[in-house]
């Protein structure tokens, strides 16, 4: 086996599975305090990328710096949908809270598609084609960008949750509803709060994924796969387990494309889920429920 | 005789006549009525009366509908035969996943996307497997006889769908008068407490996901030959599995009729208002259509519409309490046995 290869997929998949942990982020936080999934999760962040992708071709706004724009953007979609439609089928029987959420999915991913078509569309970022030489593995400059300030929202995201009075909020109400309730939180604003900064981490990590692939409207369904098993790979809820499930997966999907077609990557994900599933259903770092 | 009896009687016998007077293209609406109709009601069995959600079952379709086209073209085996070979398939599938998942008594979340894995692992195997067409597809060729379950026009094809959905209106309604089916109920409404009182839910699971999966994959066979053409991702994909969920979550999650009603309102919704928008150029927008129309539904009607149906039908056809509670006449059938 080429090593020099191994070691450049090594690299690629870690660059790739920071933003997997930070997309993977936002939905174990959402299934954290309100306890649902959200399976729009990949289509938010397509929204995010088109967003992203607007200010860039309108205004020459780097992805990088319209990413506050976009999150916050991606933060109010976020947040209307929990206040909307999610805050009123928390109490429901499971099949019912799984439908309306496909179905915002299938929403969002049709209104990107009748906004802006289905075409491919790959912007020229500044910095889309310059590498860095590492020995003899070369990394592309967009992509170490892209984990260095996905690894810094991850833990910017820690600490606020650890640190500010809303974060600890939030904790309170992902660990004891009632109890949270009792001692004053007005919890169905936690929760809309929650859910929106579920979806802009995911926004976010839209505008870093932009000058990595070609944009188009159908791409959110396999990012809502691939983050739901790095969430179970992490544990459900745990967010230091996204960061590690995203990474893990990361770089087992890079590694496979030594043995197997770039298009079954994803089999061995699946595979791995099962795996997982079998043994260890709780996640590698044990998750909440 | 009830007069619900008599109801669906007259339905029925209209629906039988209908050939005689229609259009090809109207019965083309039809014969997708019946055809969701019938996969909404096999996923019932499994969702609706278990409660455990698969969002996988594109799947089955795939696995019958693959099969029997492969026997038919390889082998020449008769579709008819080869859909049962892709039923046992699709079974043993089944039982593997639900072995999976039911042993650990992986609930909600975890079990849905255990499904999803299954069917796109299977959907990227296929797309690279030469034998099956990969990417690209199988066409079948045009050879009508009834042998091949191929017809030409759609009147056959009619009254094929609609047999298979009479047929699944009778299992569903055979499964909740049943004793397995009166358990599959209590596994859904609380799982530990059914174990408690003495039900097996791991068997009772297995037996509502084989069955499930069974149906499903006849519709697959029926598929191929309709349409023609197979596709990984039009029969492994998720989009089919979530078509296939909306209409009985719609029509009534876990009701007989629900699924049916489901699909006679929202088939020909998606099929008319797919052909209307796409030619306007506005391709996606019955999608969009659709997906509010599911979150409005959930949200204000969560029973499903068959319920409002039932209570605004109930002075004509004197349902009384029958329909609410399952039907006393299934409790009489449980003091017998």
């Amino acid at each position: 086996m080429d090593s020099t290869l191994a070691l450049q997929l090594l690299i690629q998949g870690i660059l790739l599975g920071g933003l997997y942990g930070l997309i993977a982020l936002g939905l174990s936080l959402i299934f954290g305090v309100m306890g649902v999934i959200n399976f729009a999760h990949g289509q938010m962040m397509v929204i995010g990328m088109y967003i992203s992708y607007w200010i860039f071709a309108l205004l020459g706004v780097e992805p990088y710096l319209s990413l506050v724009i976009v999150s916050a953007a991606i933060f109010v979609l976020g947040y209307v949908i929990q206040s909307s439609v999610v805050n009123r089928i928390l109490d429901y029987p499971e099949a019912m809270q799984v439908l309306p959420l496909v179905a915002i999915g299938i929403i969002l991913e049709n209104t990107a598609l009748l906004l802006w078509g289905p075409d491919h569309r790959s912007p020229h970022t500044a910095f889309s084609l310059d590498t860095i030489w590492l020995g003899e593995a070369m990394i592309d400059v967009s992509r170490l960008i892209a984990f260095s300030m996905a690894i810094i929202i991850t833990f910017a995201i820690f600490i606020f949750l650890r640190k500010s009075n809303m974060g600890k909020c939030i904790r309170a109400a992902a660990d004891n509803r009632m109890a949270a309730t009792l001692v004053g939180i007005n919890v169905s604003r936690i929760n809309n709060f929650s859910f929106g900064l579920g979806a802009a981490t995911t926004g976010a990590a839209g505008a870093l994924l932009l000058p990595l692939m070609p944009l188009s409207p159908n791409l959110g369904h396999d990012f809502t796969l691939t983050a739901f098993i790095v969430v179970i790979l992490g544990g459900m809820g745990n967010l230091v387990g996204a960061l590690v499930g995203g990474l893990i997966l990361g770089v087992a999907e890079s590694m496979s494309t030594l043995f197997l077609p770039s298009t079954l990557k994803q089999v061995v994900s699946f595979g791995i889920l099962i795996v997982i599933m079998l043994f260890r259903p709780q996640g590698l770092l044990g998750g909440k429920k | 005789m009830t007069r619900l009896t008599i109801l669906l009687a007259v339905v029925l016998s209209i629906l039988l006549l209908v050939p005689l007077f229609l259009e090809k293209y109207v019965l083309g609406i039809f014969i997708m009525i019946f055809f969701y109709a019938y996969l909404g009601q096999s996923w019932n069995i499994l969702t609706g009366y278990t409660g455990h959600i698969s969002l996988g079952h594109a799947l089955y379709v795939g696995v019958g509908a693959y099969t029997s086209t492969y026997l038919a073209q390889n082998y020449g085996l008769s579709p008819w035969i080869g859909m049962l070979v892709g039923g046992v398939f699709a079974v043993i599938i089944a039982l593997f996943l639900g072995y999976l998942g039911f042993r650990f008594g992986l609930r909600g979340v975890y079990f849905v996307i255990l499904t999803i894995a299954f069917a796109e692992i299977t959907r990227l195997i296929v797309s690279h497997v030469e034998a099956l067409g990969s990417f690209s597809g199988i066409f079948l060729d045009f050879n009508p006889s009834f042998w091949n379950f191929q017809f030409r026009g759609n009147v056959p094809y009619y009254y094929i769908a609609l047999g298979f959905m009479v047929f699944s209106i009778i299992v569903v309604r055979i499964l909740e008068g049943s004793r397995a089916g009166r358990f599959m109920v209590a596994i859904r409404e609380d799982e530990e407490a059914a174990q408690a009182l003495g039900v097996n839910a791991f068997k009772y699971n297995m037996i509502a996901i084989a069955l499930s999966a069974f149906m499903t994959s006849l519709a697959g066979t029926f598929y191929a030959n309709y349409i023609f053409y197979l596709h990984p991702d039009t029969l492994f994909g998720m989009a089919l599995s979530i078509e296939l969920i909306l209409r009985p979550i719609i029509g009534g999650l876990g009701t007989i009729l629900g699924p049916v009603l489901g699909s006679f309102i929202l088939t020909p919704l998606s099929e008319i208002s797919r052909a209307y928008f796409t030619k306007g150029g506005f391709e996606g927008l019955h999608l969009i259509l659709y997906g509010i129309i599911a979150v409005l539904v959930v949200l204000f009607m969560p029973k499903g519409i068959i319920y409002y149906v039932k209570r605004w039908l109930n002075p004509v056809l004197r349902l009384d309490n029958r329909t609410y509670v399952y039907s006393e006449k299934g409790s009489e059938a449980e003091a017998e046995s």
